[in-house]
């Protein structure tokens, strides 16, 4: 198993450690649940080190990005970000990931159990074009500091950038505790506002220890993986294997927002599919809430008038909206808020009912 | 060590001779993985109905965390006489008293498939290897 540059430090801090997409990550250092309030009133740090990272340069960087990627990379701002899925002909995706444009050059942040596929899947694309592709892994740390204190806990540490100057899903350049020229963006899986930061990894725990220690008057604390997804369910931001996957397409999961068919974006793998999917679609990605005893779990069937209808993609209990939630795809006919829904555990039926994705949004409040 | 005065399944139940019936929890060690030492962390218990007839190794019931749910298995076959009912409202019984107030199922065996469990000595060996 694979171990960020921080596992020692994990263990050190006595986090319950798991396997996940092939690295050995901290699932929590408490309570799940006190994690997750924690990053929704004040600020978590999070070691993200097994996120895949890949740098593409030379003249067809952006190319071969909007070839492989459902976001029109050309079309992004220098220093913005958006959100795409890597997709098959047919327009399943094979991952989502978050693509960066720089000013010569486009950073791309995929799924750490993806990151060998998804490299391979780029690389084996790139073929006769002029790209540099870097898998920068390895070389770089990534943390991510979630909350509504991240701003002014990251800024202490922050001398030449104004983090206030940073909008949502942009990111800037400066000095991080001596180092220079770290990449900063204004982005998360968490629903709350909050950075990630990218800096080289030999420097991981001296950064996290020194932000740890510039954050502990504003409540920042490290915060494991579970309560990351309980944070990104509550938000109705997928996940990959879950939310999207074989015969979960980025569509019917309702990211039209990532999936651009502009004619100046030309063809790109698996637009075609998607745009017969976005003609007909069959059903489409929900949220259910459920006030009985039992936690909305994966592969639990969903039941509809007696018929079977969906199985639970990801559930969790919501700390943030004090209720179990839940998310699946259900036929168009049926996927409306409101539509009251039946949870299946092994013969015993709980009933749920259907909502809107997110559950909580903090614009929303 | 844990209690000597039981036996033990390889999936972290136990089984203590009470008169004619015995008497099922689960481990301190089930606990702990479940919870991850948060006792807040365990939110339900599923328990099976009173007359319930068990087949040894059949799965009676459910216990939840915040992350994850696993299996009660039955160490023992028989016939559920008692169940825990007060855990519904105090899970925490599970994580603060494991081998007394956290019981779960009273059982009135049908085989002697108690014999076969593991001793104290076989369980600690049983959970000290790499799983």
């Amino acid at each position: 198993m694979k171990q960020t540059s921080l596992h020692d430090v994990h263990v050190r801090h006595g986090a319950k450690m798991v396997e996940f997409g092939g690295w050995h990550m901290p699932v929590q250092y408490g309570p799940i649940l006190d994690e997750a309030r924690r990053v929704r009133t004040q600020c978590g740090l999070f070691d993200l080190g097994h996120m895949g990272r890949f740098r593409f340069s030379g003249p067809d960087a952006v190319a071969l990005v909007d070839k492989v990627a459902s976001c029109f990379c050309a079309k992004i701002p220098i220093d913005s970000i958006r959100y795409g899925l890597l997709c098959k002909p047919d327009g399943n995706p094979i991952d989502d990931v978050l693509v960066y444009r720089g000013q010569d050059d486009v950073f791309m942040v995929v799924n750490a159990s993806n990151t060998e596929q998804d490299l391979a899947w780029i690389r084996a694309h790139a073929a006769g074009m002029d790209v540099t592709i870097e898998d920068q892994t390895n070389e770089l740390a990534m943390l991510a500091l979630q909350g509504p204190n991240s701003e002014v806990i990251l800024q202490r540490l922050v001398p030449d950038l104004d983090l206030s100057k940073v909008g949502y899903y942009k990111s800037g350049f400066g000095t991080l505790s001596g180092l220079s020229n770290v990449r900063m963006s204004r982005t998360g899986y968490t629903g709350e506002d909050g950075f990630e930061v990218y800096f080289p990894d030999d420097q991981s725990e001296r950064i996290w220890n020194e932000l740890l220690a510039a954050g502990e008057r504003d409540g920042l604390a490290p915060i494991g993986l579970g309560a990351r997804d309980t944070l990104r369910l509550e938000a109705g931001m997928p996940l990959f294997g879950h939310e999207l996957g074989e015969g979960k397409n980025p569509i019917e999961a309702g990211l039209n927002f990532a999936v651009s068919f502009h004619a100046e974006k030309g063809d790109w793998i698996g637009r075609s599919a998607l745009e017969r999917i976005k003609e007909h679609p069959q059903k489409r990605l929900v949220g259910l809430v459920t006030d009985g005893k039992r936690v909305p779990r994966e592969g639990y069937p969903i039941l509809h008038g007696g018929r079977e209808v969906g199985t639970v993609c990801s559930g969790a209990i919501s700390p943030t909206l004090d209720t179990y939630i839940g998310t699946c795809y259900l036929p168009l006919e049926i996927a409306q808020a409101g539509t009251p829904i039946e949870m299946d555990l092994r013969g015993k039926q709980q009933s749920a009912v259907v909502t809107e994705l997110p559950f909580y949004s903090r614009n929303k409040k | 060590m844990r209690p000597n005065d039981r036996k033990y399944s390889t999936s972290h139940e136990w089984a203590k001779k009470d008169g004619d019936t015995i008497v099922v929890g689960i481990t301190d060690f089930a606990i702990e993985e479940l919870s991850s030492g948060n006792t807040s962390d365990l939110v339900y218990c599923d328990l099976p109905d009173l007359g319930r007839i068990l087949e040894v190794g059949e799965t009676f019931g459910e216990i939840e965390s915040v992350k994850a749910v696993a299996d009660l298995n039955a160490p023992i076959g028989g016939e559920v006489v008692e169940v825990n009912s007060s855990l519904e409202e105090h899970l925490e019984k599970m994580a603060e008293d494991p081998w007394g107030a956290g019981w779960l199922v009273r059982i009135k065996p049908s085989g002697s498939e108690y014999d076969e469990l593991m001793d104290a000595e076989a369980y600690e060996k049983h959970i000290a290897a790499p799983h």
